[in-house]
Formats: structure tokens, C-alpha cells, sequence
């Protein structure tokens, strides 16, 4: 098995060293290296805006570009987090802890070096995985049927909205949304018009990059527009050769990367937990193991080699389920697949086979990416914190015009431009009301094929609801599913009294500007 | 901060999930219900229509039995500017695009949004709009050869 693995990678490299792609792929990680250290425009913003341009372009290329802007965005974060004390990124926000402390002991550079290696070593965990774990998926999820994509769908929406950042039952609120939203046009069986309000234009649907642009695009800067970031960018002046740790610091930092990565691994197998979880998880893990707990929070290297191994580990390991099964786990990973989707290709388990050039090529370029971005991020660090000092105030209009533009070309329709404005309207009351756009967009882009197999299901059981339990399988899949709802009813219990668990963790996160 | 909306923040979240909730499911009234076995295209919709109705109530449910705290409650710092400028921007490139082309209704939309920044001037709004509506019509009219003149008289679509 390890053999085919090996002959299959090497096949991907290949793929991913064909001029063509190699090309995409710097590029997608040179752009998501530049917003990731642009505080104020996250990588779903991003992706969503690159996503038309994409369209002509050949699947492969396109895959492995929007990929590389959601892992060089991860790339980006760290630097803002340790040198500017600016949590814009969520996955980045611990790193600040003692990021930031150390930067002000004129050991900034130190720490982004290790925050480098760190990333890379997490990276290449992920990747391995992804290139085993994956082949193994594949095999158990080819033998299912309609009732079993259904429950594992299922499993994913409610591990995605329960699991993810905010209210649990906002969560769930916000992916029947996103479902309802993806019901809007044309039913698939019966052509009949569903929640189109009699409006001729919504026939088609709603294009997922509208979706995207008004949730994570206009509706963040109505949020942002005029709250002035004040950061003080006094130590940000870090040379290259500042970079290198010493053998001591390198000897802390090493293991502290290894837990993080491994804590990482297991975070980005459950749908929904992805980076930001896991980078939280592993900074309490290294303060519980330290000998000095007390010190964090004043500049310890392992505060920052755990939490950054282990979100570049669960990054790369986000891609398994939504490669594999087609279920993905957070908001980039519904627009990777809704990319997928757009260029006519059908995601789900038989996508190995049937395109092998793009998942053995898109983890090749995973590799080459990371590579990238380990060199570009060492000698350019300069010129990425002069990029720090882009203001808002430029920024955002000029996003609005990518935004517009962006729709539009998706589909040459103004209408859609129109549709982006009004949902990022709404979207910004859902944001002032405590709702999380995130998994929005995993429902709507799950929705449809979520609707497609239940039908389906219920015509081979000639109408039987209890099938989802009665096949083994889905059964272990509804079970898991009402096990985590049981879970956060357990946990809302335990909470009533008072509220610490929130209060405690609200400390850390700084809900600025950003999305997930 | 000064808050604009006494009620806890929840009790407002859950009525609106309870409105889209309705706004589904009557649509999906609308149509053919079906059967389980033989699921008509408004089956969907009333079932998610009516599950979010019960989370909504959920939502504002729970919201009444715990204890109230800064944070769940509405605060809002009007920005009346900065919000009427950010809806003015892509609304100009809607209206405009329609009727004269790429490269005023980028001008336009990224001029106007750039004022609801109160750093910016008239001056650096100028120049922005002017550097971006440059760029972009090099990239998507000439690179990418969008379709959409960049200058015309009247509908063109």
C-alpha cells in the first residue's frame, strides 16, 4: 500500500511540476502570504474574489492556487500576531500571548524563525497524512450508499456548526440557513422554482462566491469600517538574520512543535474543529506540561512553536475529509469544494480515481507550496511588515471594487452584485446578533447533494426513515452525530450556573476584523 | 458604547431565525408536498423551515434563563457614514456598470466607499479610485477581457 502511495505521489509531482501549475501555485501562495499579513481581509474574502478568475483556467491549476492562498495565509498571520500583537487572524490569535512578549525582548525574528519551522514541520505531518489517510477513506467510503452519504453529511453539518467558534445552537441555526440558501432556484427533480420570491434572476441559484463576498467580504467592513486598529509597530523591525534560533531555543522549541502537531493531526480530523481549535488546544497543553506554566504569557518559545505547528498540521489535514469524502470542515473548505463544484467536477470518494491528477498534484504542491513559502517568507519578512502598514482605509474600498467585480465575473450578471450587497447587509445583522457566517457556507455548498440523497435514500426504502439506523454503518455515523448534540446539551447544563467557560476564553480572542 | 437595543441580544436572534423559519416554510407551501417515499419539492424547505423555527425559539429559549451580561446585549456604535458608503459603492457599480461601462463605475464605487473612511479625503479618495479603476480595467477588461465595455451610452446588456 505504502508502495502505490509512493508511485501515486511521485505521479503528483509531476502534475504539480508542470510549468503551468507551478506557476499557479507560487502564485496562490504569494497572494495568500500577502493577505495573511494584511490585517482586515481573510482568506475566504480572498479565495471568494480569485474564485471567477478561475473559471477558464484548467481544474487543476485552479485547485492548487486556491489552496495555496488558504495555507499562505497561515503563514501571513503569524507575523502579524508576534510582531504587532494584532489577533486579525483567529488561528493566530494565541500566538500573541507570548508572541508578542517576545518581540518587545527584541526576540521577534527569533520567533518567527521558529514559527517557520514550526509551520513547515506541522505542514509535512498533515501532508503524510493526508497522503495515507486519504487512499483509506476512499476505499471504506466507496462502498456507500445514499443513507450513508446522507448521515455522514449530516454528521459533518452538525460537527461543523456545534464544534466551530460562538453558540452551538447559533451554529445550527446558521447551517439550516445555509441550507435553506442552497434550496433557492430550480429543483433539481422537478425544475420547480423554490424560494425565489417570484424573482426571475434567482432561478439559477445563488452563485457561491455572492454568498461568500456578502458573508465574509461587505458584511466584515461594515463591521470594520472606522474601528481604528491602533498597533504600534516600534519592534517591528526584524532583519534577516535575526531569524535564526539558538541551539537552546531550537532544543525547547522542538518538541513543543511535535505535541502541537500531533494535537493539530487529530483536531483536523474532526470536521469542524480545524485550526483555530487546535491552536488554542495546544497552547493549554504546553502550559499544562510546563514545568513553569507560570512564565507563559511573558515570551516563551514553546507558546509559539506549539500553537503554530499545530494549526499548519491541521490546515493541511482540513483537506482530507473534503478530498476524500467531500464533506468539508470549515468555510474555506465549502469554497475549495464549491471551486471543485464549478469546474464540473463531482466531489466525493470516486474523486481519487477519477481525477488523480488533481488530489496526487494538489498534495504534491502542498509540499512545494510549503517549501515556497519557507523561502519567501524568510528573505521578504522586511517587506511584509512594510506591508503591515497598508491602512484600512485604502484596503477596503478597494476590496469593494474586487468584490463587484468578482461577482460579476462569475457569472456576467449584475443581478448577483446586487445579491452580494443584500446579503452582506443581513450578514452584518446576523454578525451583530452573535451569529458566525461559517457555516453558512458549509450548508450551502452540502445542501443540495444533502437533498439529492436523502430523496434518494427515501426512494430505495420505499419511504423509511428508520433506514438511516437499521444499515450498520450510518448508524455509527447518526450515532456520532447525536452524541455531540447530547454533548453540547451536557455541556449548556454544566454552564447554567455561571458562565466561566465562556468568560475564561473571551480573555484571549480579539473579534477585530477577521473571519475563520 | 451606547446601547441602542435593551432586550438581551438573543431574544432578537432567536425572532429572526424564527422569521426565516416562517418566510421558508410557507414558500415551501407553495408546492408539491410529496410524500417520505416520494419527497415533492416542497417537502425540503418546509422541514427546514420548521426546524429553524425551533432552534429560533431555542435560541431565544435559553437566552432567558441565563444570566444577563455586557455582551449579550446589541451594542451598536451608529456609523451612518462609513455603513451609507460602503452600500453606496457597490450600488453605483451596479447602476453605472449597467450604463456606462467598467471603468466609471469602478471610479465611482471605489471613490464613494473610500469616504465612509474618515481618514479619507477628497483628495486621497481621488487618487485611489483613480490607481484602482486603472488597474482594474487593465486586468479584467484587457487581461481578462471581462465582458463588459469599459465605456459605453446607455444599456448595453
Amino acid at each position: 500500500m505504502i508502495e502505490t502511495a509512493l508511485t501515486d505521489l511521485w505521479y503528483g509531482f509531476g502534475v504539480a511540476f508542470e510549468p503551468h501549475n507551478l506557476m499557479f501555485c507560487f502564485l496562490g501562495v504569494l497572494v495568500g502570504n500577502m493577505v495573511g499579513v494584511l490585517p482586515g481581509l481573510g482568506p475566504v474574502a480572498t479565495i471568494s474574489i480569485l474564485l471567477p478568475l478561475t473559471f477558464g483556467m484548467k481544474p487543476v491549476a485552479a485547485i492548487l492556487m486556491l489552496a495555496g492562498v488558504f495555507y499562505g495565509s497561515q503563514y501571513g498571520g503569524a507575523i502579524c500576531s508576534i510582531l504587532l500583537n494584532l489577533p486579525t487572524h483567529p488561528p493566530h490569535a494565541v500566538t500573541c500571548l507570548d508572541g508578542y512578549p517576545l518581540t518587545k525582548q527584541g526576540k521577534g525574528g527569533v520567533a518567527l524563525g521558529i514559527t517557520v519551522i514550526g509551520s513547515f514541520i506541522g505542514a509535512s505531518w498533515g501532508i503524510t497524512e493526508m497522503i495515507f489517510l486519504a487512499p483509506v477513506l476512499v476505499n471504506v467510503a466507496m462502498k456507500f450508499g445514499p443513507a450513508e452519504v446522507c448521515s455522514l453529511m449530516l454528521l459533518g453539518l452538525i460537527a461543523g456548526s456545534t464544534l466551530a467558534r460562538g453558540s452551538p445552537l447559533k451554529g445550527v441555526a446558521m447551517t439550516v440557513f445555509g441550507l435553506l440558501i442552497g434550496l433557492v432556484g430550480a429543483d433539481v427533480e422537478t425544475g420547480t422554482p423554490r424560494l425565489t420570491f417570484g424573482i426571475l434572476d434567482l432561478y439559477d441559484g445563488v452563485e457561491i462566491v455572492a454568498l461568500a463576498l456578502g458573508l465574509f467580504g461587505i458584511a466584515e467592513f461594515l463591521k470594520g469600517i472606522n474601528r481604528e486598529i491602533r498597533f504600534d509597530d516600534k519592534y517591528a523591525n526584524v532583519k534577516f538574520r535575526d531569524l535564526r534560533p539558538s541551539k537552546a531555543e531550537l532544543k525547547r522549541a522542538f518538541p513543543a512543535m511535535l505535541r502541537g502537531t500531533f494535537i493539530g493531526s487529530l483536531c483536523s480530523l474532526i470536521p469542524g474543529t480545524g485550526p483555530i481549535i487546535a491552536s488554542f488546544v495546544s497552547y493549554a497543553t504546553e502550559k499544562k506540561i510546563s514545568r513553569t506554566p507560570e512564565k507563559f504569557g511573558t515570551g516563551m518559545i514553546e507558546g509559539v512553536a506549539a500553537p503554530e505547528a499545530s494549526t499548519h498540521s491541521s490546515v493541511q489535514g482540513d483537506f482530507i475529509p473534503t478530498m476524500s469524502l467531500g464533506i468539508p470542515g470549515d468555510a474555506v473548505m465549502a469554497l475549495i469544494l464549491g471551486a471543485l463544484m464549478i469546474q464540473g467536477i463531482v466531489p466525493g470518494p470516486q474523486l481519487i480515481s477519477e481525477h488523480p491528477d488533481i488530489f496526487w498534484g494538489l498534495i504534491a504542491s502542498f509540499w512545494i507550496g510549503n517549501i515556497i513559502l519557507v523561502a519567501l517568507n524568510v528573505p521578504l519578512i522586511g517587506l511584509w511588515v512594510k506591508l503591515l502598514a497598508v491602512p484600512y482605509k485604502y484596503l477596503y474600498p478597494s476590496a469593494l471594487f474586487f468584490i463587484c467585480i468578482g461577482v460579476y465575473g462569475a457569472n456576467n450578471d449584475m443581478f448577483q452584485v446586487a445579491l452580494t450587497l443584500g446579503i452582506g447587509i443581513f450578514g452584518y445583522i446576523l454578525l451583530l446578533l452573535g451569529f458566525h457566517p461559517a457555516p453558512v457556507l458549509l450548508g450551502f455548498v452540502l445542501g443540495p447533494r444533502f437533498e439529492e440523497n436523502f430523496r434518494r435514500a427515501m426512494l430505495i426504502s420505499r419511504g423509511d426513515i428508520f433506514v438511516f439506523v437499521k444499515h450498520p454503518i450510518s448508524a455509527v455515523f447518526v450515532g456520532l452525530a447525536a452524541l455531540l448534540i447530547l454533548l453540547q446539551i451536557v455541556l449548556w447544563l454544566r454552564r447554567m450556573p455561571g458562565l466561566r467557560i465562556r468568560n475564561r476564553k473571551s480573555g484571549i480572542r480579539n473579534p477585530a476584523l477577521s473571519d475563520s | 458604547m451606547r446601547h441602542f437595543l435593551r432586550l438581551k441580544r438573543d431574544y432578537y436572534a432567536g425572532a429572526l431565525m424564527v422569521l426565516l423559519g416562517l418566510i421558508a416554510a410557507n414558500d415551501g407551501t407553495h408546492y408539491p408536498i410529496g410524500t417520505l417515499r416520494q419527497m415533492g419539492p416542497g417537502y425540503f424547505p418546509i422541514a427546514l423551515g420548521v426546524l429553524l423555527i425551533v432552534i429560533g425559539i431555542l435560541i431565544a429559549g435559553t437566552a432567558a434563563g441565563a444570566a444577563a451580561s455586557e455582551e449579550d446585549v446589541v451594542a451598536i456604535r451608529p456609523e451612518w457614514r462609513g455603513w451609507a458608503c460602503i452600500i453606496a459603492g457597490p450600488t453605483l457599480f451596479i447602476a453605472i456598470g449597467r450604463y456606462a461601462g467598467m471603468l466609471p463605475a469602478t471610479f465611482a464605487c471605489v471613490f464613494v466607499s473610500a469616504l465612509g473612511d474618515r481618514q479619507n479625503t477628497l483628495k486621497s479618495a481621488t487618487i485611489l479610485a483613480a490607481g484602482v479603476s486603472i488597474f482594474g480595467v487593465l486586468l479584467f477588461h484587457y487581461l481578462l477581457k471581462l465582458p463588459m465595455p469599459m465605456l459605453s451610452w446607455g444599456t448595453w446588456s
